[in-house]
């Protein structure tokens, strides 16, 4: 568990802008007659991406209220959930730099030192120009393309100490590189090509046209 | 070597158009209508003839967890589909949801209607952000080709709805997930009841693994003797393996379920760096099965019973490898802090507990503790285990338990490593 509280600066107010006030009507209504607060998650979400990225308390009520939920309960909800924000983070990149086994173990305290050099020395803080910030988190479930890190809502995958300092220079230059592997692997598939699926014309003519009847007899032709 | 001509995953790697044309070319989508019009009953025995065993993580046989749910109540009933995909190791589900999607957007339906379903949710986990948008985007193709939603061309109505969390490890175990569904802080229930005589909203609902979902339209296709004649007995089919850590080419790779552990990182992942012999230790399922330590790793093969066997499980076939260079307290430690930080915190065993665990095993990785603490350490693993609410807590005890069972001599060494340090300082 971790302690997680509101920032002491907060705006005045907070309202969707029409776009996204549109899609969280539209939003609430894939649930059931009633059960509208299973929106609490995806309406705090769209909040804080409209609100640079952090969720500020009057997004919090404001959302309460279009839920008809109490306030405790969706503050509840924003303060367990590590992905919101609850102070600014940096408005051209926040990293959230992986620090689980998996990626420990290919390097990632490497890349953690460079965001301290040069972004900060501690977490969750603002470069003076406010553009950059960093903090480790857990698994970000691409352990197979480790070590990585998430911006946002893209990852970069493969890293080093130096492909990291690329990529932040390349943000701070206004051009982020592609995201995904930052070695030119494709997803999690093997550097250097496949072991696996290198037949793809022999895979597709097993296929079995169960529409015409032949249910279960897959593997004869 | 699995024959690629027996692979579920044939766009893995996303090399192909993963969009309804594309999966459509590779045999998606196929029979669908002829699976339906042979009833509910027959999906869910060729599922359990078929073998299959959740892939979520604790193996669970599939067919029959349909067969709890209810037949007829008047409560609607629901399938909730787990992608929160977070047990540090595991990067699968992810690979389905954006390059496979509507192998598991078939399969959903399939299984929705073998479970009496019209609604089906499906829970990501907030990271996986373009994961979602893809899939999306694929659920959007299925609605406008009618092959789901109101007056689909199957016959059943079906709705489909994308759902996210936002950064909860817990919200993986089922009732946590019903619980962030219904809009609640992920805090598990109690169980019983079960999630299908009360589940969300209260109603009959399953929850299933995104793997477990997707490989039912093959398994229909081929017919449930293909996939059992895969794999071993009790122990069938195919399975995505994830291969992390030490090894020369990390990937996640399909194949039979109990491949030998040598076999799966040699063919696929360039093998152990520096070589099988250089081998210290692997995680086989995700970071909360216990370690095995390389000399028992000679022979063993990747599937639930033989990984029992050394005490350890399959998990969510999760690799992760670690060679002699690793620092293996270090390792455990990191582990031990993730569950800290993931406990929902509504049970002390677990919230204490898991915070007590971790800062004893950062003692032990500079070596600064006594040799007796080990087993006290030891002690308050089996204190946490089976006494909290949901598995989490036995997650976070397990690789501790794993860690002094076969490393035990490298803590002590440490330790007197330290002392000897201490007392040459104060020299
Ligand atoms: C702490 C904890 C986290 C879990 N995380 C996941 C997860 O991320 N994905 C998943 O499919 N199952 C996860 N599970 C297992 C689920 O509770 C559930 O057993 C599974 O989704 C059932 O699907 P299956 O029968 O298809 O395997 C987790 C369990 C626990 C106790
Ligand atoms: S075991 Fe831990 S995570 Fe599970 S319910 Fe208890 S406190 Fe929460
Ligand atoms: S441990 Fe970093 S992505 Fe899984």
């Amino acid at each position: 568990m971790a302690v997680r509280r509101l920032d002491p600066v907060q705006p005045a107010s907070f309202e969707f802008n029409k776009e996204n006030l549109a899609w969280a009507k539209e939003t609430i209504s894939k649930y059931p007659e009633g059960k509208q607060a299973s929106a609490v998650i995806p309406l705090l979400w769209r909040a804080q991406e409209q609100h640079e990225n952090w969720l500020p308390e009057p997004a919090i009520r404001y959302v309460a209220e279009m839920l008809g939920m109490a306030y405790i309960r969706v503050y509840e909800v924003a303060t367990f959930y590590t992905m919101f924000h609850l102070s600014p983070v940096g408005t051209t990149a926040h990293l959230q730099v992986c620090g689980t086994t998996p990626c420990m173990l290919r390097g990632a305290e490497a890349l953690m030192e460079v965001c301290k050099q040069r972004i900060s020395p501690t977490q969750n803080t603002l470069t003076a120009d406010g553009r950059f910030s960093w903090e480790e988190v857990e698994c970000l479930g691409s352990c197979a393309n480790a070590p990585m890190l998430q911006i946002f809502k893209d990852t970069y995958e493969d890293l080093t100490p130096e492909l990291l300092e690329h990529l932040l220079d390349s943000f701070a230059a206004g051009n982020p590189p592609k995201p995904g592997s930052q070695i030119g692997r494709t997803a999690s598939c093997p550097a250097g090509g496949p072991t696996t699926l290198k037949d793809v014309a022999h895979v597709m003519t097993q296929r079995r046209n169960v529409s015409d009847g032949n249910i279960g007899e897959g593997t004869k032709n | 070597m699995l024959a690629d001509k027996d692979r579920i995953f044939t766009n893995l790697y996303g090399f192909h158009d993963a969009g309804l044309a594309g999966a459509r070319e590779r045999g998606g989508w196929d029979g669908t209508k002829a699976f339906i019009d042979k009833g509910h009953d027959w999906i869910i025995d060729q599922v359990k003839d078929s073998g299959l065993r959740g892939r979520g993580g604790a193996g669970f046989p599939t067919g029959l967890k349909w067969s709890f749910m209810p037949k007829s109540d008047p409560r609607p009933s629901y399938l909730v589909i787990n992608a929160d995909e977070s047990e540090p190791g595991s990067c699968k589900d992810r690979e389905i949801t954006r390059h496979d999607p509507h192998l598991l957007i078939e399969g959903a339906l399939l299984a929705s209607f073998a479970m009496r379903a019209h609604k089906c949710f499906i829970y990501f986990r907030g990271e996986y952000i373009r994961e979602r948008e893809r899939f999306q985007a694929a659920v959007d193709e299925a609605y406008e080709a009618r092959l789901i939603g109101k007056n689909n061309i199957h016959g059943w109505d079906f709705d489909l709805v994308v759902h996210h969390g936002a950064g909860a490890y817990i919200c993986g175990e089922e009732t946590a997930m019903l619980e962030s569904l219904e809009g609640k802080k992920g805090q598990p229930r109690l169980k019983p009841p079960f999630p299908a005589g009360c589940g969300l909203y209260g109603a009959p609902t399953t929850v299933n693994n995104v793997e477990s979902i997707a490989v039912v339209p093959e398994i229909l296709r081929r017919g449930a003797t293909w996939f059992s004649s895969l794999g071993k007995p009790n122990n069938t089919g195919t399975k995505l393996f994830q291969i992390s850590g030490h090894v020369e080419r990390p990937c996640v790779v399909e194949e039979e379920m109990g491949i030998p552990l040598r076999e799966l990182l040699e063919k696929h992942a360039g093998g152990v760096r520096g070589g099988w012999k250089n081998l210290k230790a692997v995680i086989p399922g995700g970071s909360s099965v216990p370690l095995v330590p390389a000399d028992l790793c000679e022979d063993l093969t990747m599937d639930f019973d033989a990984l029992m066997k050394v005490k350890s499980g399959l998990g969510t076939a999760a690799v992760i490898v670690m060679d002699q260079s690793t620092d293996v307290i270090k390792a455990i430690s990191r582990i031990s802090y993730f569950y800290k930080h993931e406990s929902c915190g509504q049970c002390t065993p677990c919230r204490e507990g898991t915070g007590w665990m971790w800062r004893v095993m950062e003692r032990l990785v500079k070596g600064e503790a006594q040799k007796r603490e080990i087993d006290l350490l030891l002690d308050v693993t089996k204190q946490v285990e089976g006494h909290t609410i949901c598995a989490l807590g036995d997650a976070a005890a397990w690789p501790i338990q794993g860690l002094i069972r076969h490393f035990r001599h490298e803590i002590e060494a440490r330790i007197d490593a330290n002392q000897a340090a201490m007392s040459e300082a104060a020299e």
